[in-house]
């Protein structure tokens, strides 16, 4: 049986900042667009980005592109593609007083310009100094650029696919895509969305950690649906870690609690970094505590039942202390962990936050992928943004702001290379007889399933083998295993049984589709991490602890099909600037 | 049956953007959804109409609700 088919010139899956932003391109250009979100738009994760914008406008003393794409080069530990970089950084004033124009309310100085705020990594003049870049609407960036994009494409006439699922590519035997199959929650029904483009805005996947900041929505639907239509994912070994989460939880925990003289212990009660770093203790950097913390969970000195996290101590500093200099905290440990810090420590963990791995695209939003000897040829149809894709800006660790840079610049270029795309390739191209054969097959396998497992139980077991065996620092013995153990994670995934077979609004069953998806993400993650023998940004490992450019300063390809990995040289070469050669990265 | 289904619509509109409003509402519809009332229903999708940050906000006692039904339930989710 064939679902019903709905066409569109172009279709966009996920609402976010990058998925909103290329809509509306998309619609502005007269264009039938579709955008297919499971929540509602302006309920994406996109709205949890307070830091702000990071574009050199040089609104508040000398700024330049250059310095901006240096740092942001520097951030990424030279993993990143120069060209890409480039584009982000010399694109982002433009992105930004566009977004001004559209009415996003930012905060501004009192000439009329919009305010720039300090942030970490930011300096003027290649490292010189430090500037001020982030433009933010208090610290509702995410969120107003969400609301003010969202208003533009009711305007433009988008049409919105909101509570749908896109659950898998369709591709035809060329290889171009042709569209997805999508789920409505309300009904239960799969239909075909044909269209002559697609774009991937699906944002992240942090959910394959135990403790993330991620939102329950990051379950990298769009990483997953291209790993199954065989496409690669890139450089997924780069996961952005915080040290300090609320464990179970994954609620942030400020560093500042250290810096007021809050410290960590493990399960003996023992002030742990005293070891690790005699003179600074708690207060080392955000890397040293977060390797120690992980080395004390890894021989067995974590707390708990599992032995997987250890204990923020700050009843020392007392009632008063706490209330007047950590506001908020105080809230959160009883909100999130059960606990009052007045008396007992918090629980933490090293908390996953951002993917800098995704779909491989290059600067102009096309998903590329190795053809022939060509190691970056476009997916005719086929393009991505946002944190789902690699352009790769963020290389091996992004700069703070330059997320929200990137759903902006890379959604509306993505969508720009749509409007080109179709020009020159007018009409929709024929259907696969079998476009939805594989889909159909994988929802009637979940319906039929008898003795199976339960969804809740094998994503617990793949969140805490990717947070335990794939974390913030790594080691060989724990990767090796983790490699052999989220494989077995695979096959349990694929004997999910749900008890709820009703069609309309099942979502259990959305979350064991979502679980095939966090399968993809995680073996990718772990299988490319037990294989970079070096240290490189977010990619720490205990028995490689350098960075090694000589041998690894490439990208990493997965492919589903039995694990494999290739890869590809990165950009070194920027578009018009000499390129930043690899140094030693100090701050 | 339709019961249920109403149930599970809440249920996927307690999703949200921001993971601290995830917990709580998962949280909240474990503990008290089953024991709501009908208008109690009715106030709480009101209250998931709402923006993330204006939910979080009554949720961390920054700002509240002038609306009564929804400042009792927001009472709940925090207790």
């Amino acid at each position: 049986m064939t679902p019903p088919i709905r066409r569109f010139d172009a279709i966009v899956v996920g609402a976010g900042g990058a998925g909103l932003r290329a809509a509306l391109q998309l619609s502005e250009a007269g264009l039938k667009t579709a955008v297919v979100s499971k929540v509602f738009p302006t309920r994406s994760h996109t709205v949890a980005a307070q830091g702000g914008i990071g574009a050199a406008l040089g609104n508040m003393g000398e700024d330049h592109w250059l310095w901006h794409m240096y740092d942001t080069v520097k951030g990424s530990d030279y993993l990143g593609d120069q060209d890409a970089i480039e584009f982000l950084c010399r694109t982002a004033p433009e992105v930004v007083i566009e977004l001004e124009h559209y009415g996003l309310p930012f905060d501004r100085n009192d000439n009329g310009t919009v305010y720039q705020r300090p942030f970490g990594g930011h300096s003027a003049n290649f490292g010189e100094k430090p500037v001020q870049r982030s433009c933010c609407a208090a610290d509702r960036t995410g969120h107003a650029m969400l609301h003010t994009l969202y208003q533009r494409n009711v305007w433009a006439k988008t049409q919105f696919f909101t509570e749908w699922m896109a659950l898998d590519l369709i591709r035809d035997p060329s290889g171009q895509v042709l569209g997805v199959i999508a789920l409505e929650m309300e009904t239960g029904e799969v239909s075909i969305l044909h269209s002559r483009a697609t774009i991937f805005a699906t944002g992240g996947a942090g959910r394959i950690y135990a403790s993330s900041t991620n939102a329950f929505i990051n379950t990298g639907d769009g990483l997953g649906m291209a790993a199954r239509a065989g496409i690669p994912l890139e450089d997924m070994e780069f996961w952005q870690f915080h040290p300090t989460g609320v464990a179970g939880a994954g609620v942030l925990i400020t560093e500042g609690v250290r810096g007021e003289g809050g410290f960590l212990l493990n399960k003996n009660g023992e002030r742990f970094m005293e070891r690790y770093a005699p003179n600074m203790k708690d207060l080392a950097s955000r890397d040293v505590v977060a390797r120690a913390m992980a080395t004390e969970i890894k021989e067995g000195r974590g707390c708990g039942e599992h032995g997987d996290y250890v204990l923020l101590k700050l009843d020392h500093l007392g009632e008063e202390r706490i209330e007047k200099r950590l506001p908020g905290i105080r809230e959160i440990a009883k909100k999130f962990a059960n606990v009052d810090p007045v008396r007992d420590p918090i629980p933490v963990v090293p908390t996953a936050h951002y993917q800098m791995g995704g779909i491989p695209t290059n600067y102009h939003g096309e998903v590329v992928a190795p053809k022939g000897s060509n190691p970056e040829a476009p997916v005719p149809g086929f393009y991505a943004a946002g944190e789902c894709a690699c352009a790769s800006v963020h290389g091996a660790n992004r700069l703070g702001t330059n997320s929200l840079t990137d759903l902006v610049v890379f959604g509306r270029e993505a969508a720009n290379s749509v409007i080109e795309f179709l020009q020159e390739n007018p009409g929709h191209k024929d259907l696969p007889g079998d476009a939805a054969d594989r889909t159909l097959a994988r929802l009637a396998r979940l319906d039929g399933q008898k003795n199976g497992e339960r969804v809740a139980d094998v994503a617990a077991e793949l969140r805490r083998t990717m947070q335990a065996h794939c974390g913030v620092f790594r080691f060989p013995d724990l990767l090796a295993a983790g490699v052999q153990k989220i494989k077995r994670v695979a096959e349990r995934v694929a004997r999910t049984e749900i008890k709820d077979k009703s069609k309309v609004f099942n979502t259990a069953r959305v979350e064991a589709l979502e679980l095939d998806n966090l399968i993809e993400v995680a073996t990718a993650s772990m299988v490319s991490a037990a294989a970079r023998q070096e240290s490189r940004g977010a990619h720490d490992r205990s028995d490689f602890p350098k960075r090694d450019d000589v041998n690894w300063l490439k990208h990493t390809l997965y492919f589903k099909e039995q694990y494999r990995l290739e890869y590809k040289p990165v950009h070194l070469k920027p578009l018009s600037v000499e390129p930043f050669e690899p140094k030693a990265r100090t701050y | 049956m339709i019961d249920d289904r109403e149930r599970e619509r809440v249920r996927w509109r307690c999703r949200r953007g921001l993971l601290e409003l995830d917990l709580l509402l998962k949280q909240f519809l474990e503990r008290h959804y089953a024991g709501l009332t009908d208008r109690e229903r009715a106030a709480f999708v009101r209250l998931l109409d709402l923006p993330d940050p204006e939910l979080l906000d009554y949720c961390n006692g920054v700002s509240r609700p002038e609306d009564s039904e929804l400042q009792a339930l927001v009472g709940k989710i925090i207790q």
